[in-house]
């Protein structure tokens, strides 16, 4: 359904997008995950038509987004990272605007107002103002926007960002729900959403894209650079030194917290071990007081970092 | 014509559903009004003066209160649209850039003409219907004269007014789409607009540049127009000003794209 390639973006001397490449069948829910200034918004906005690519191709439910833009826009629904509103108009005004200039036929117009506000749970507030809206109504509003000419191909651009957690979930269900007849796309910086609602995950970082997997193979790529942190009372050097031997341990970092005797040590495992238990019976067996002991998720940072070690640009920070 | 039409009632829509358009119209009617009224007294009691001293000294020397009186209502009247205009136009483009839905407007199905004509014809829309209750004014006027203003000069005066009018509006609409600011757009169109008004002022040097200087100037053309003449040459120099705007909008528009935002 949408197929990109090799696209390329540039702002004078900086690289928004560079050289990106990859492909959403029909049906799917593709999430875009990236830090701020990865490159995401830009990517969306070349496939929605709003700004030109430097170079490169890309091809929306089988139109070229640069030489068809039309056709693409008339295939396409869109919620920017800023809900794109009228606050002076009620919803069902709005919607009826929207959808007129998406070409709706008037004889379907009133029905897809009504199917976009029903798919987003606005039927009841349909003749409120805008301005009057919660956050959370108005990004549904924005995400009704997006789907009220029934469009084959749905860009979404953090859908949830700014929501509560109650309303990130609404979301999230709302979009899972539009998969299968809707091909999607969205972005997000947040990591558990991208396993919660999407098929496929493309990371995108500085530009370029540092990954195309499933969730599932994300988070299992997750646990096992999987990271243990410890508080316990034992001196430091001991605690290094015995806990180096436990097998499957990599790496080991002891810190003094301050004003007492007990120390902060994070302990990195090799892949695919999950050592704790082992740990915990070293610290016992070696008389030492434990007080606290949990995994830690790598980041989303960490990730990068991962991702692109062989990538000499990775010690710069993100642009923001 | 569907997204054309969707734009322009989207637009209307705007105006009338906040009390912009009520406030606008409204105080913009009580200062033409006002100075209607006053223009009309001045005249009538210059007349009677002017009528007495024939008395005196014979011969009453001919005044055509009428003409004189559209002749000054018209002179008011693209000053008022001198001040009005800019707030008018000044929200058109800067705020839907300021709220994001510009986006909306270049990711649909409509071609930047579209979206430039659509907002263009409904900000000329809501300056007419600011000018047609003035007409009421000349309605009363013409009851109670004798001789009636001639009828040609009424229509000359109005076809004036709304070609200056539509200028205007496609010179702040094009300011309002260079910058997400209000206010900023307001000032500078307010300023350009006195550079376009008072371009002839300048104009005294002999020679080719001072003409061309001369015809430069919005309201020089609009003076025949409140005399009664429509002139062929105001009448391409008003749609020329206009296209050029509306083409140089749109190419603005179409920059958007291509700036990093």
């Amino acid at each position: 359904m949408i197929e990109v390639e090799n696209l390329t973006k540039t702002y004078g001397e900086r690289t928004a997008v560079d050289h990106v490449s990859f492909a959403v069948n029909k049906g799917e829910i593709l999430g875009f995950l990236g830090p701020n200034g990865a490159g995401k918004t830009t990517t969306m906005r070349i496939l929605t038509g709003f700004m030109p690519a430097t170079s490169g191709t890309a091809r929306v439910a089988g139109f070229d987004v640069a030489k068809e833009s039309m056709d693409v826009r008339r295939h396409i629904g869109y919620l920017p990272e800023t809900p794109p509103l009228y606050p002076d108009m009620t919803i069902e005004s709005y919607l009826d605007f929207v959808a007129r200039i998406k070409n709706v036929p008037a004889a379907d117009r009133a029905r897809s107002v009504t199917d976009a506000m029903r798919k987003t749970n606005l039927e009841d507030r349909r003749s409120e103002l805008i301005k009057r809206l919660s956050r959370g109504y108005k990004q549904r509003v924005g995400i009704a926007q997006a789907l009220v000419h029934d469009p084959d191909v749905i860009i979404l651009d953090e859908p949830t960002v700014g929501l509560d957690p109650k309303q990130i979930i609404e979301v999230r269900n709302l979009i899972k729900g539009l998969a299968g007849s809707h091909t999607i796309i969205l972005s997000t910086h947040i990591l558990p959403e991208v396993s919660m609602t999407c098929d496929r995950v493309v990371i995108i970082n500085k530009g370029k894209i540092a990954a195309v997997d499933t969730p599932q193979n994300l988070t299992s790529q997750l646990k096992s650079g999987q990271k243990i942190r410890l508080e316990v009372q034992a001196p430091e050097a001991a605690i290094r030194g015995t806990l180096t031997q436990v097998p499957g341990v990599s790496q080991v970092h002891v810190e003094a917290l301050p004003s007492s005797d007990r120390s902060i040590v994070t302990i990195e495992t090799a892949q695919g071990a999950d050592i704790r238990s082992e740990i915990a019976a070293k610290i016992i067996a070696s008389g030492w007081r434990l007080f606290e002991l949990r995994g830690v998720s790598l980041s989303l940072e960490d990730i990068f970092l991962e991702l692109t070690t062989d990538d000499a640009s990775h010690a710069q920070q993100p642009v923001n | 014509m569907q997204s054309f039409y969707a734009v322009y009632r989207k637009e209307m829509g705007h105006y009338f559903v906040s009390p912009i358009a009520y406030i606008f119209i409204g105080v913009f009617l009580f200062l033409a009004a006002y100075f209607f009224n006053y223009f009309l007294t001045v005249m009538i009691q210059q007349s009677f003066s002017m009528e007495m001293q024939g008395m005196r000294f014979g011969m009453p020397p001919e005044i055509d209160v009428p003409g004189q009186v559209m002749r000054g209502f018209f002179g008011l009247l693209s000053t008022l649209v001198l001040f009005f205009t800019p707030i008018l136009t000044m929200g058109v483009y800067a705020e839907e850039r300021k709220r994001g839905t510009m986006e909306l407007l270049m990711t649909s199905p409509v071609t930047e003409t579209q979206i430039v004509l659509g907002k263009f014809f409904a900000s000329l829309t809501l300056f007419m219907l600011m000018m047609l209750p003035t007409a009421g004014y000349v309605i009363f006027m013409c009851l109670h004269s004798d001789p009636m203003p001639p009828w040609r000069m009424v229509a000359a005066g109005y076809a004036g007014v709304l070609l200056l009018g539509g200028s205007l509006i496609a010179l702040g609409t094009f300011i309002s789409s260079l910058t997400e600011n209000q206010l900023i757009a307001a000032v500078l169109t307010f300023a350009a607009f006195l550079f376009v008004w008072v371009l002839d002022l300048g104009s005294n040097a002999d020679g080719g540049i001072g003409a061309v200087v001369q015809y430069l100037s919005v309201i020089r053309h609009y003076d025949d127009f409140t005399r009664g003449v429509i002139d062929t040459s105001a009448l391409i120099y008003y749609f020329s000003f206009i296209a050029l705007f509306i083409f140089l909008t749109v190419r603005s528009i179409d920059s958007m794209r291509w700036r990093r935002a």
